[in-house]
């Protein structure tokens, strides 16, 4: 229970943290999502129903020594234990057990039930997110860090990892599940509000653990359909100048970047960076400064990271760059 | 033959039922899991294994409810209440019988809650 009151404890603190960047949500209490939302319900259920029983435990151990200290026959106390310590307690688990295995199906819907018009392939890395779409129709749109979904609709997404344990958990939107070395796991989840929400990584697994995370969108359905064929096509960004420093620098060895010569795969594909509410996965708001700093020493802000320092390169080619990005909307 | 075992003084009948609720625990949840990761193995759909659950469950249940017959007879039927604790053998039967009994009960309510499941999940859970 600690926990739910110190995540949005945590969400708070992050907010503020990187109040230059978006106030997103990450507490299980303010559901957005179908999963999130029934989870919620049974939490404020098993928490109520917690109380009262407290309430009654407490209220009978007063009664016991302050109001009425009378020794109870053996008979009557073997009937309190026997209906108090024994039907009771078997009676209400069994009644939560029940409503909570109802849920379940809800929750993980089954493997030949509906298959979902938009499947998200999530790849965990030290200490980033690669971000693959798959709609029904049309080619797989990549992305990192930041996950987009039509409001309303269930989204299958394809859990894996690149290296070592990380764990996927958008706490409004649903539950968590762990990204496997190895493994493909699968977790469904559905928006029910439109929103920004963080998403941490909820798994230790190395250095920067807590510096990774995303940030998830919950969009209109129209809204998200446009957006996604928008990121299909190679962005145009002004400051050519950027451009050609960004690949005459090295970084299109490492990060891909659609309609240039920037091939690489081994970090995040930088194609529609500009459009995302933070860098870094997470951490540093979108903004020119920030990701100059990134760029000059990420092992500053990610230790860790396999992103090498360029502090040796000039700061204006630096800043340009930046700003190339920031422009690849 | 007899159909009630005869009453035998042993510590091993104490385990009966735990034991058997064990027993069910894995034939439940790796007869389940065996399944939906093979299921072209069994052949048979889903169905197949929530009836394989019921029928793991009435065999448990009549195991855990006979062991529990069998306590309260060693228990005296209940004609003797605890707490049995004089250091004679009688004692030690009636308060073996009891713990058996009490056991059972335990048992008999853990097979139905780690049966319960097949009860909603109709499906192999991706
Ligand atoms: C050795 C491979 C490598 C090279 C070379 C490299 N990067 Fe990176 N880059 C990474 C990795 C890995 C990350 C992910 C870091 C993290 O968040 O943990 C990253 C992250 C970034 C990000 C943040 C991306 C996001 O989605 O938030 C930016 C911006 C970036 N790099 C820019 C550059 C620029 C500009 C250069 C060239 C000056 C460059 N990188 C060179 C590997 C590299
Ligand atoms: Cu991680």
């Amino acid at each position: 229970m600690g926990r739910y009151f110190s995540l949005s404890a945590t969400s708070l603190l992050l907010a503020s943290g990187t109040a230059g960047a978006q106030s997103s949500t990450q507490s299980v209490l303010e559901p957005a999502g179908a999963e999130a939302q029934q989870t919620a319900v049974l939490f404020w259920v098993m928490l109520s129903g917690g109380a009262v029983i407290w309430l009654g435990v407490v209220g009978l151990l007063l009664h016991a020594a302050l109001v009425n200290r009378r020794r109870l026959a053996e008979k009557s106390a073997s009937s309190i234990i026997l209906w108090g310590g024994v039907v009771f307690p078997s009676v209400t688990l069994c009644a939560l057990l029940v409503y909570a295995l109802w849920l379940m199906p809800g929750l993980r819907p089954f493997a030949q039930a509906s298959a979902a018009a938009l499947r998200i392939e999530v790849t965990g890395r030290q200490f980033w997110w690669e971000v693959v779409y798959h709609p029904a129709q049309g080619p797989p749109v990549a992305s990192a860090n930041e996950i987009r979904l039509p409001v309303g609709e269930w989204v299958e997404l394809t859990l894996k990892s690149a290296d070592v344990i990380h764990s996927f958990w958008i706490p409004p939107l649903g539950g968590k599940m762990d990204m496997i070395p190895g493994r493909t796991n699968r977790l469904s989840i559905m928006a029910t509000k439109p929103g920004i929400y963080r998403g941490p990584c909820a798994e230790y697994c190395g250095t920067s653990h807590a510096l990774m995370a995303f940030s998830a969108v919950a969009m209109a359905p129209e809204a998200f359909r446009s957006w996604l064929a928008a990121q299909a096509i190679p962005a145009k960004s002004a400051g050519a100048s950027g451009g050609a420093l960004f690949l005459r620098h090295g970084c299109g060895s490492c990060h891909f970047v659609a309609g240039t010569d920037a091939r690489g795969l081994i970090g995040p594909d930088l194609s529609h960076v500009g459009s995302r509410a933070t860098v870094a996965a997470g951490i540093l708001p979108n903004t020119e400064d920030a990701v100059t700093r990134f760029i000059a020493r990420p092992d500053l802000i990610k230790p860790g990271s396999s992103m090498p320092a360029f502090d040796m390169l000039p700061p204006d080619d630096i800043r340009a760059i930046a700003a190339w990005l920031r422009g690849l909307q | 033959m007899r159909l009630v075992p005869k009453q035998i003084e042993t510590l091993w009948t104490l385990f009966t039922a735990p034991v058997v609720w064990a027993a069910h625990f894995l034939v439940c949840y790796i007869g389940a899991a065996i399944y939906c990761a093979k299921p072209e193995l069994v052949g048979l759909g889903f169905s197949a294994v929530r009836a394989g659950i019921a029928a793991a469950t009435v065999i448990a249940l009549s195991l855990i409810a006979l062991s529990a017959w069998l306590a309260w007879r060693q228990w005296g039927f209940g004609t003797d209440d605890p707490p049995h604790d004089d250091p004679t053998r009688r004692d030690r039967t009636l308060f073996q019988g009891f713990a058996t009994l009490l056991l059972s009960g335990l048992s008999f309510i853990a097979v139905i809650f780690t049966a319960m499941p097949a009860l909603f999940v109709t499906e192999c859970i991706r």
